[in-house]
């Protein structure tokens, strides 16, 4: 099966369109299809065609687009056709133009084209887009999940798409019935006549297909939202409380092999040696093959009938490895490297006078160190790759899938238009499936390419074991942070001297020259200094070393926002104020959503109002990062010497909540995996360049019993929604760490939080 | 050949007495309801029962289940098992999911918890956290785990 087209792009996870730099938009503008083409009818058909469902598709757009040219100035993002099939009994069936790994937007974009469409929620189901250019982020141009920016970006092309294809119904019902469209209504999946009689979305369908899709439509005022701000359940919630739901890794195809690879065990690594006797004994290995794996080292790939033998199979290799000509990170060397490096001029972000360091009245010195984290999805990589005579297919969950097929498409020998991708359910993500060099993806082509080489003509799933995705790299950098800071009695910063130390995770890859503005990687300063109007000096460092890494779920702010909100906190208590009113003061005018998202978490947790038990104390952080504002409010204490996390209050802002309910889930998990940064084990470290950590025991996140109790609330708003797949995170580590520090008086200047 | 009793039916397995439920479930019998997530034991997603009780499908070699009735997530609410029903419900009713990987293995474990406990009462909180302890989510939907628990025990007693 050869793809109708593929998007060919690369791609910018974690920056919003408008601020992409013109380097950038140049970049993606090359790789883009240089005039999209109208769509053929055939390919339109094929866009609509959905497996299973009855004939009688809506829509559409075809014979209008082809004939009279009424919909020739829309874009392939704004046709219905590629978004909405509507069957004779009325189910209504919403591609979704994005991975869904859990954010909720497989429940959220349906939400706002069904809220414009009139529909009957109960009848919405969804699907996955493909690599159709249909299916690329409008804002951005290309297919990417990333950034926060599903919602935000895709609010208003859902609200369009949904109120196109009402229009096309009326239009179909007015022709039905001989009346003015003028007199008709929609309501809950029917047009209504003026005399009540009404006729289904489903019985339209057809006669909608003939009708010119309008380029102007008028969309609901906010007032008349139904479904759009309603607590709504997840669509998927059925499928994946019983066991239904299908990921990437439960592909399963004719004949289908799979594959694990013996990674070197320094990162570019070669193999120096290898044994597979005993490998190509294990019954079930069909094949062991050299094969280039990520970061230009060399592995062992063991093919079989079923993860086991591959295991097996990978288990009885003997393999030795050639780490010679690589470098061999050890995180003690790193340290004290970056301490040294940090004492250095570098590049500056933020400039301002220092001379008021030397005579301010109090002063703060404080370093902080970051490291190393594994994403560590509960669903582990994987990639199916089946080659064919005229081209390749690909099954994976990704966050990139035209970055991936591109990829593939240059392993492969194909043309990228060759290449299709199916994308999958994924198990997680948080930055781990957008990956600009598509490691796992690039592997699994070189797996199933040398398996054909060698005779092997079966579909290929590559699966990285836990212990492969906790080594094999595609980190959170590890950062330095040093700051002096000048400030006076009243707490008013005089001077704020920073210096951030850490790699560049643009540094290397196709965005290197967009987003790495004289020399500071704008992915590593996210998060400093705004909202606070503080004079600050930052410096930036970005050694580069043999560790890859990769935005990870809220990506800059993992680290500044701790540093900003422990920092603006242990200047609230040296100076006696409350770190409520310090913060509010600094906010002043300026951040009045900061403002409002503060407030309600303190109105809401009972801060200042309710006596805690002994022992226990408040923390406060408040963040924006990817243009929504999370505030929290949290109880903590210290039970035989462990710090324990009872209660969190937040007060949301992300304008207009499409779907509260997935705020809130949003919240809740995003401040779990800010817990995961606190807690023993989130680290990964390095000795002899290897890896030191191995699976869930070393590396470790939080369980059950780590988990406080939530209460979240979001800051009412008619405004143009803000994404929530990643704001929950930055601000709960540092307001943990200030309830800590106001017990013990010591400021928390690690993660995670050493042990008492 | 390994003969193992699987959702009520009689299973043969052609594969390495040593491989693991959990392989044999997904790649020889076609039921990958049940998730792989760490292979040692440590993340819970691979949870079944055996005998009622929850066992890592990762870790447990298919030659130690002959004699065995094995409970996998497709089959956790056949037969009208009131237990599997009210825990499906409350997950849905609490809209736990998150990604969905590891909630196979969550419920598993919760039914366990359910089927262990005594008609007319129900799980105390440090229960419920002390049976969920061995299931990791990385989408952190712990919260609504402990609520959907809590209500499903509610619903049954």
């Amino acid at each position: 099966m050869l793809p109708d087209a593929f998007l060919p792009n690369a791609s910018l996870p974690n920056a919003f369109a408008d601020d992409l730099p013109p380097a950038l938009r140049q970049l993606l503008a090359r790789n883009a299809p240089a005039d999209p083409q109208p769509m053929s009818r055939r390919r339109f058909l094929k866009l609509t065609s959905l497996g299973g469902l009855a004939l009688g598709a809506f829509p559409l757009i075809a014979g209008a687009q082809d004939t009279a040219g009424a919909a020739a100035a829309l874009k392939p993002t704004q046709q219905p056709a590629a978004f909405l099939h509507i069957a004779p009994d009325g189910v209504v069936t919403v591609a979704i133009n994005r991975l869904e790994f859990g954010q909720g937007v497989q429940t959220a974009l349906p939400m706002i084209l069904a809220e414009e469409l009139d529909a009957d929620w109960s009848k919405v189901q969804t699907r996955f887009g493909d690599s159709s250019p249909a299916y690329a982020d409008p804002a951005v141009g290309i297919h990417l999940t990333g950034g926060s920016n599903s919602i935000h970006n895709s609010f208003m092309q859902y609200r369009e798409l949904g109120a196109r294809a009402r229009a096309m119904l009326l239009a179909a019902a007015a022709e039905h019935w001989q009346v003015n469209v003028i007199s008709l209504s929609t309501e809950n999946g029917a047009v209504v006549r003026a005399d009540g009689l009404r006729l289904g979305y489903g019985e339209l369908a057809d006669a909608a297909m003939a009708q010119p899709v309008p380029e102007q439509v008028r969309l609901k005022d906010a007032k008349d939202f139904r479904l759009i701000g309603q607590p709504t359940r997840r669509l998927d919630a059925q499928a994946k409380s019983s066991g239904q739901q299908a990921f990437g890794l439960d592909v399963r195809l004719p004949g289908q092999l799979t594959a694990l690879i013996a990674h070197p065990p320094v990162f570019g690594a070669r193999l120096a040696a290898l044994d597979d006797t005993a490998a190509r004994a294990v019954r079930g290995v069909k094949a062991v093959l050299r094969v280039p794996v990520a970061h230009g080292g060399e592995g062992v790939a063991v093919v079989a009938e079923g993860y086991w033998p591959a295991q097996v199979g990978r288990e009885a290799l003997k393999l030795q490895w050639d780490t010679a000509a690589v470098e061999k990170v050890d995180s003690t060397r790193q340290l004290a490297h970056y301490r040294e490096l940090a004492n250095r001029p570098g590049p500056r972000h933020f400039d301002a006078d220092m001379a008021p360091l030397k005579t301010a009245p109090k002063r703060i010195e404080a370093e902080f160190v970051f490291p190393y984290l594994a994403h560590a999805p509960m669903e582990p990589l994987n990639c199916t790759v089946r080659i064919g005579a005229e081209g390749a297919e690909l099954w994976l969950g990704t966050q990139l899938p035209g970055v991936d097929g591109q990829a593939a498409a240059r392993v492969l020998g194909l043309k990228p238009e060759q290449v299709k991708v199916h994308v999958q359910m994924a198990g997680g993500g948080f930055g781990r499936r957008a990956v600009p060099s598509s490691d796992y993806v690039v592997e699994a082509c070189e797996v199933a390419r040398a398996a054909r080489a060698a005779g092997l003509a079966a579909p290929v799933q590559l699966v990285w074991s836990r212990e492969d995705d906790i080594r094999g790299g595609y980190y959170r950098p590890m950062h330095l942070h040093r700051a002096r800071i000048g400030f006076d009695d009243a707490g008013r910063v005089l001077a704020w001297d920073h210096v951030l130390v850490g790699q560049s995770i643009a540094a290397g890859t196709p965005f290197e020259g967009g987003m790495i503005k004289n020399g500071v990687d704008a992915t590593a300063v996210e998060g400093m200094l705004a909202p606070y109007p503080f004079p600050m000096r930052l410096t930036v460092h970005h050694p580069k070393l043999n560790v890859p890494v990769l935005w990870w779920r809220s990506v800059g702010s993992t680290h500044t926002a701790f540093v900003m909100e422990t920092l603006v906190d242990e200047i609230a208590r040296s100076t006696q104020q409350d770190p409520v009113a310090y913060r509010m003061a600094l906010f002043g005018d300026q951040h009045p959503r900061h403002r409002a998202a503060l407030q309600l978490a303190v109105d809401r947790s009972g801060y200042g109002q309710r006596t805690l038990p002994a022992g226990h104390a408040w923390g406060v952080a408040v963040h924006e990062s990817f243009r929504s504002v999370v505030a929290y409010v949290v109880e903590a204490s210290i039970e035989q010497g462990q710090p324990v996390l009872h209660r969190v209050t937040a007060g949301v802002h992300c304008n207009l909540a499409v779907n509260p309910l997935g705020v809130e889930a949003q919240v809740e998990g995003a401040a779990i995996m800010g817990l995961s940064m606190c807690l023993p084990g989130a680290a990964i470290t390095f000795k002899d360049g290897e890896v030191e950590q191995r699976n869930f025991d070393a590396f470790a996140i939080p369980r059950i019993g780590d988990t406080p109790a939530f209460d979240v609330h979001i800051v009412p708003s008619a405004e143009p929604p803000t994404g929530m797949g990643e704001p929950g995170l930055p601000p709960l580590a540092p307001a943990f760490a200030n309830a800590l520090a106001r017990l013990t008086g010591k400021p928390i200047r690690t993660l995670p939080f050493e042990r008492a | 050949m390994t003969k193992l009793n699987i959702n009520g039916r009689e299973r043969t397995v052609d594969a390495d007495p040593d491989t693991p439920l959990l392989w044999a479930l997904r790649d020889n019998l076609g039921l990958t309801g049940t998730k792989f997530g760490c292979g040692i034991a440590l993340c819970g997603t691979c949870t079944v029962l055996m005998d009622g009780r929850p066992i890592r499908a990762c870790t447990t070699p298919i030659s130690a289940l002959e004699g065995s009735r094995i409970t996998t997530i497709e089959a956790a609410t056949a037969d009208g098992d009131a237990v599997g029903a009210a825990v499906q419900a409350a997950w849905i009713r609490h809209d736990v999911a998150q990604c969905g990987y590891c909630q196979s293995g969550q419920i598993m474990s919760a039914i366990a918890l359910l089927k262990s406990v005594p008609r007319g009462s129900t799980p105390s909180a440090a229960d419920i956290d002390a049976a969920m302890a061995g299931n990791l989510c990385r989408c952190g939907t712990y919260a609504r785990i402990r609520a959907a628990v809590a209500d499903a025990a509610r619903a049954l007693a």
